[in-house]
């Protein structure tokens, strides 16, 4: 027996929307159309709020919230879009640009990047802070995939779709801060990974280019982004 | 009224933005009648000169050469456009970033190379890094893009000569 969900009235950007009492702010706004920007949110996944693109103004709150981890309330105001917020996404794209070794030119994912269609979106057309041209390395041990961690902008879909949906619990996350790193297993080498079962959803889950299929070159991955909620379904789980 | 004085510029990249610049056709020989080109890597001027109205610089800042070239030309320059990926975010350039000089021109120049050579004072010591133009001196323009399209290139140049700001919007890579 479903449970019973009531509904909660509130204003996005000055117009009157309802929503489910479940649902967070970004569902609700995506479901009226009104588009905020996201990285780290993939339907179909847990939402954590990492990439903080989706940060919104609530009425009476004295900080910015993320959308997509934010349950909406009864006569809550939103602000999608403002001065503030803008300016404030578009520091993040820069901020996601400048701390590792992006290169569109010669990515894999050049042109299907979700990194990139944002910048070009929010009018990034250069970034402000200086570069750090860390030295990350790339493991291509696995026989099919590739983790470049210089393209990894640590947003976790990977992680959560390999945990939550795969099951296996291969990828993982060590150090903290600009040290922050995509692990497999236990930071081994992920051809020698005992628990990966090469599904390939990380592949496909992931918005960039860290992230690909073995032998491809620039401009070739294909990403396939909207498979998991059909994955739920097909397994029985209530939508 | 003489005509608006530009200059292009070819800084460590492939010269693929000039390219996209010649790929503008003969909509050239129309931007021809309202501009003076005065410093090219297509005309025969040696020294930059004074008073340029547009500069496009294509390519990043690679070598005490380039970042010196940039100083003077920001000096001399009104409107300075960074033009194609190289220019605006370092790009391809930016992959010897993360790796000491001393050890690129060790695998470069020695381990690699069929006789092994060291380059000579003649050749520009290279910057530690390959930074955006940016990042030297200030831009007043940013075209991104590998390479920037001819119509990008043309609708940048045709705003500026006609004394109004550019709309661009283009992704990188």
């Amino acid at each position: 027996m479903a449970t019973e969900r009531r509904v909660k009235t509130l204003i996005i950007d000055g117009r009157d929307v309802a929503g489910r009492e479940d649902q967070t702010i970004l569902e609700a706004a995506r479901e009226h159309g009104i588009w905020i920007p996201t990285l780290c949110h993939l339907e179909g996944l847990t939402n954590v709020g990492a990439c903080r693109l989706c940060l919104v103004e609530v009425k009476g709150m004295g900080k910015l919230l993320s959308a997509c981890t934010t349950t909406i309330w009864e006569g809550m105001e939103v602000t999608t879009h403002s001065e503030r917020l803008h300016r404030y996404r578009r520091s993040i794209i820069e901020l996601f640009l400048a701390e590792r070794n992006h290169i569109c030119a010669v990515c894999v994912a050049n042109r299907r990047c979700q990194l990139q269609a944002l910048a070009l979106e929010l009018g990034v057309d250069h970034v402000r802070y200086p570069y750090l041209y860390p030295r990350f390395g790339i493991d291509a041990t696995h026989d099919l995939f590739v983790l470049d961690h210089n393209r990894c902008i640590l947003c976790t879909r990977c992680i959560r779709a390999c945990s939550e949906i795969e099951g296996a619990n291969t990828l993982g996350m060590m150090r903290r801060g600009i040290h922050n790193r995509v692990i497999t297993d236990l930071n081994q080498p992920w051809g020698e990974s005992p628990t990966c079962t090469s599904c390939g959803k990380c592949v496909n889950v992931c918005p960039v280019g860290a992230i690909s299929q073995k032998g491809l070159s620039v401009i070739e991955g294909r990403k396939e982004h909207k498979f998991l909620p059909y994955l739920t379904m097909m397994r029985g789980a209530r939508p | 009224m003489s005509k608006p004085k530009v200059a292009t510029v070819w800084l460590d990249g492939c010269s693929g933005c000039h390219m996209s610049f010649l790929d503008m056709d003969e909509r050239l020989l129309a931007l021809a009648d309202r501009m003076e080109l005065v410093y090219s890597p297509l005309v025969d001027a040696k020294e930059y000169p004074p008073a340029v109205d547009i500069a496009l610089v294509e390519g990043a800042v690679g070598n005490e050469e380039q970042a010196r070239f940039v100083r003077l030309m920001r000096e001399r320059t009104r409107t300075f456009v960074s033009l194609g990926d190289c220019a605006v975010t370092s790009n391809i350039l930016a992959y010897r970033n993360p790796f000491p000089v001393a050890a690129i021109i060790e695998r470069v120049f020695a381990e690699t190379a069929e006789a092994p050579v060291q380059p000579g004072p003649e050749v520009p010591a290279l910057l530690p890094e390959a930074r955006p133009v940016h990042e030297v001196i200030p831009v007043d323009f940013f075209v991104p893009g590998c390479p920037p399209s001819a119509d990008l290139i043309h609708h940048v140049l045709d705003e500026l000569l006609a004394g109004r700001q550019p709309a661009i919007k283009n992704r990188f890579g």
